[in-house]
């Protein structure tokens, strides 16, 4: 089914507009791009997330006042940032299934849901582990730790929902469905501390200058965040160029054995 | 063919705007319930019936806590301010480390019978957004710029970058 639609629009010439699109929306020309950039793209996010962690933990400094508790920001806040940046790349993976159909946009989707949902998970933890000590609580209900859990659990609800038909075409439509509808919350997440008053505390980094951070702790931050979605990137390419080649094994496997019956 | 994709993105577009607007206008409308405290102003317009509970947010006014200990326990009373009014509040119990003057406390618990002060069954400590290493905050107290007693730093872009001894340590 996925192989038929594959080849149909390698065939198929471009000259239609927005053909640009259709040309790296093919699974086979994102695989021969992607494939040899993998081990780089690995080994440099490893190496930026490792030079990020190291920095923050061993080297920043501590902060006045939380003293080492305060360097639970280095895996928090890059997690956030990702889990984050992940559902807004499920989003627009979905946009693209819906209106072109596009069988990369499917797998994509299938493939960003568990990695989005585990920087989700991390994030949760590690600030929990934080707000016991710093607050008194390891969970509040306010606005942002609640919006952050939702987001959770539509990453969870989207991992279900996109495997739950035998036929994947109706898994992928009733997912996108579910990832726009769910990209509603990604505003609520972002503007939360701004719009109500929560335990959480405001935002430190701000793109006008005057990041509330001193800037030994700011570098080690950036570098870390980085790296996490350079992980990011890594982990989704992988895992959709190994269901690309799986799809392909399968249909392989498939037209081998119509031809033996 | 091409239409019929035109027609999917205005109808994706058209349920955007629908699904944006309603949830818009459902935050703005729960926007005293999505709430996580209320401010010492909020309190003295409001005036939350004694034995309601709420949760009441603000800083710790520099000058106000006092702590006695009573039957092994410690009670302490303190006032939380937004600047702008001041609510007092007694709470028996042990207190977050970072619980000090000048810091942001979230008190969960009810007004007293007489209608001025609020009694808190939890106290939560509400850490600012401000990071900063031990040598920037002591030259800033030194410098007389900041006094972590009064509340939050000075504007970030005056100590950010400022060089201190052993900032990178």
């Amino acid at each position: 089914m996925t192989e038929t639609s594959e080849t149909a629009l390698a065939a198929e010439p471009l000259k239609r507009s927005g053909s640009w699109l259709h040309y790296y929306a093919n699974p086979g020309r994102f695989l021969r791009l992607t494939r040899p950039t993998l081990p780089w793209l690995a080994a440099f996010s490893i190496a930026l997330t490792a030079v990020g962690l190291v920095w923050g933990y061993a080297f920043a400094p501590a902060d006045w006042e939380q003293g080492d508790a305060a360097r639970i920001m280095y895996v928090h806040v890059p997690a956030a940032w990702v889990a984050m940046a992940g559902y807004a790349a499920l989003a627009v993976c979905s946009f693209f299934s819906i209106i072109w159909r596009h069988p990369l946009a499917d797998l994509a989707a299938e493939e960003i849901g568990p990695v989005g949902a585990g920087f989700t998970f991390v994030c949760l933890v590690s600030g929990s582990l934080w707000g016991k000590p710093m607050w008194g609580a390891y969970w509040v209900w306010d606005a942002r730790l609640t919006s952050v859990l939702v987001l959770f659990f539509l990453y969870l609800g989207h991992i279900a929902l996109i495997r739950a038909f035998d036929n994947p075409q109706h898994g992928y439509r009733a997912a996108a469905i579910l990832a726009l509808v769910g990209a509603v919350n990604l505003p609520i997440i972002v503007f939360s501390v701004q719009w109500w008053n929560t335990l959480h505390q405001g935002n430190t980094i701000s793109f006008s200058g005057g990041s509330k951070i001193y800037v030994t702790m700011l570098y080690p931050l950036l570098i870390a965040s980085l790296g996490f979605y350079l992980c990011f990137l890594t982990l989704v390419a992988t895992r959709l160029c190994a269901a690309i080649m799986e799809r392909r094994t399968g249909a392989l496997l498939l037209a081998a054995a119509e031809r033996s019956a | 063919m091409k239409a019929r994709k035109k027609r999917r993105l205005y109808l994706v577009l058209a349920c955007g705007i629908g699904l944006g607007s309603a949830s818009a206008l459902s935050l703005a409308a729960f926007s005293s319930t999505l709430t996580y405290f209320l401010a010492p102003r909020d309190v003295l317009q409001k005036h939350p019936a004694p034995g309601l509970s709420f949760r009441l947010g603000g800083i710790v006014q520099a000058g106000t806590v006092t702590t006695t200990i009573t039957n092994g326990t410690p009670v302490t009373t303190f006032e939380v301010t937004d600047g702008q009014a001041a609510v007092p509040v007694t709470y028996s119990g042990v207190l977050p480390d970072l619980f000090r003057e000048g810091q942001g406390v979230v008190a969960i618990g009810e007004m007293q019978r007489n209608g001025t002060t609020f009694s808190a069954d939890e106290v939560l400590a509400k850490h600012g957004a401000s990071y900063m290493p031990k040598d920037v905050e002591q030259a800033l107290r030194s410098a007389g710029k900041w006094n972590p007693k009064y509340g939050p730093p000075p504007a970030a872009a005056s100590w950010n970058t400022m060089a201190v001894k052993n900032s990178s340590s």
